[in-house]
């Protein structure tokens, strides 16, 4: 078994045979410890890619592959039945981030709590939306509360991202939650109008006041 | 609709390909397909075989968006590793295996996305830096895996090395890049583009 451990980093950079792929994928199923590790060395492999510093494609590369994937619509059956494209996309989000969450170490009845206020949140055709500064991402605020859905990645080992509300007119940040990765995530309290919302890089367990510089901000109308 | 989707993360967008939304897989294209092609090319070296690992990986986003987790990995990850694994598999049947040195990579060039292609040559600099500090031979592991598509065995034949010592580098030098290039604070906005 120890063998198929070492094949994680070969496994990752598609070194592997077809039959050493097979058996190494058939352990991967029951290991966790290989799949925690496939997942870091996974996406440092792809950073690879990076190195090259990518190539523009032909141009007439894009129209073919989405006239090819237009083709084969008929085979991808679409959810529910057509609504604006804002509201598909968070209902889309929410679905998305929901098995996210899933991932997340919270207690059952903590868990459920915050997907029902989450899908309550970003499902809510009403709810104000603002773009975040600093990544790609929206502030969600509905009448039952407020989600940041963010394009940050994991926070690093030790660390945890914290979200901040700004009073309107400055003053003291208020903590409000912290999460471990980008995704969407529910606001510990409701932003007023007015009312900016940061976030910033904390020591595990979160800070009771910002010590670094916000990486995301947001303020409301 | 175009321009609110560009404001979704990675993982957001992709849950919107998995509803078979076209404008979602274009804009998925318009966020990788520089990177992707450049990868498939370095891998393949012939445009002919580049642009069909494209056509292959692309539409396997297409079919396959509703099997990506996003607890297990970034979308960025999930995507360059199946444009990577339709190369490698051409680079194979071709039998067009190469493992030239990194710097002959071509520079990317200048195009209508702009903020894209900032954003590649400046991870194009993080990566070859961390890359550059690499022992020699963990390097040239990696390079002739990832870049030249051979498998373990067959790098252990040309390198003249036993089986084991070739997994160690790999992964040793795996590893140790991982580390490298761990985001610094002042490095969040990497994850964020």
């Amino acid at each position: 078994m120890d063998e198929l451990h070492d094949l994680t980093a070969a496994y990752a950079l598609d070194a592997l045979d077809a039959d050493e792929q097979r058996a190494y994928e058939a352990h991967l199923a029951t290991c966790e410890r290989c799949q925690v590790e496939l997942a870091q060395l996974s996406d440092t492999a792809s950073a690879l890619a990076y190195a090259t510093g990518g190539t523009p494609p032909p141009p007439e590369l894009r129209g073919q592959i989405l006239a090819r994937a237009r083709e084969e619509r008929t085979n991808v059956v679409p959810l529910g039945p057509r609504r604006r494209p804002t509201f598909q996309a968070l209902t889309a989000v929410a679905a998305c981030l929901l098995v996210g969450l899933g991932a997340w170490n919270l207690s059952l009845r903590h868990e459920l709590d915050r997907k029902s206020a989450l899908a309550r949140i970003l499902g809510d055709p009403a709810a104000q939306r603002v773009d975040l500064q600093g990544t790609r991402g929206q502030l969600v605020v509905s009448p039952s509360g407020a989600a940041l859905v963010t394009g940050l990645g994991v926070a690093p080992d030790g660390k945890t991202f914290e979200a901040w509300l700004i009073p309107a007119g400055g003053g003291k940040p208020v903590p409000a939650g912290t999460f471990s990765r980008g995704g969407a995530f529910v606001l510990d309290g409701k932003p007023a109008p007015g009312t900016a919302v940061a976030v910033t890089v904390e020591k595990a367990g979160g800070a009771d006041q910002p010590t670094t510089n916000p990486i995301v901000s947001a303020k409301l109308a | 609709m175009a321009r609110e989707l560009e404001h979704l993360s990675d993982e957001a967008l992709l849950a919107l390909v998995a509803r078979a939304e076209e404008p979602a897989l274009a804009e998925v294209y318009d966020r990788f397909g520089a990177v992707a092609y450049g990868l498939a090319l370095r891998v393949l070296r012939d445009e002919g075989l580049a642009q069909d690992a494209m056509q292959d990986a692309f539409l396997a986003v297409w079919r396959t968006a509703h099997t990506f987790a996003p607890e297990r990995g970034a979308a960025r990850t999930w995507i360059l590793t199946l444009v990577h694994r339709r190369a490698v598999d051409l680079v194979r049947r071709e039998e067009r295996r190469r493992g030239d040195p990194l710097d002959s990579a071509p520079e990317p060039e200048s195009g209508e996305r702009t903020d894209e292609l900032t954003w590649l040559r400046f991870e194009r600099e993080r990566v070859q830096a961390a890359l550059r500090q690499l022992p020699d031979k963990q390097r040239e592991a990696l390079e002739l895996a990832y870049y030249g598509g051979f498998t373990q065995s067959q790098l252990a034949e040309r390198l003249g090395e036993p089986l084991g010592t070739i997994k160690t580098r790999m992964h040793s030098g795996l590893a140790r890049l991982r580390d490298l290039l761990q985001p610094e604070e002042t490095e969040w906005t990497s994850s964020t583009t």
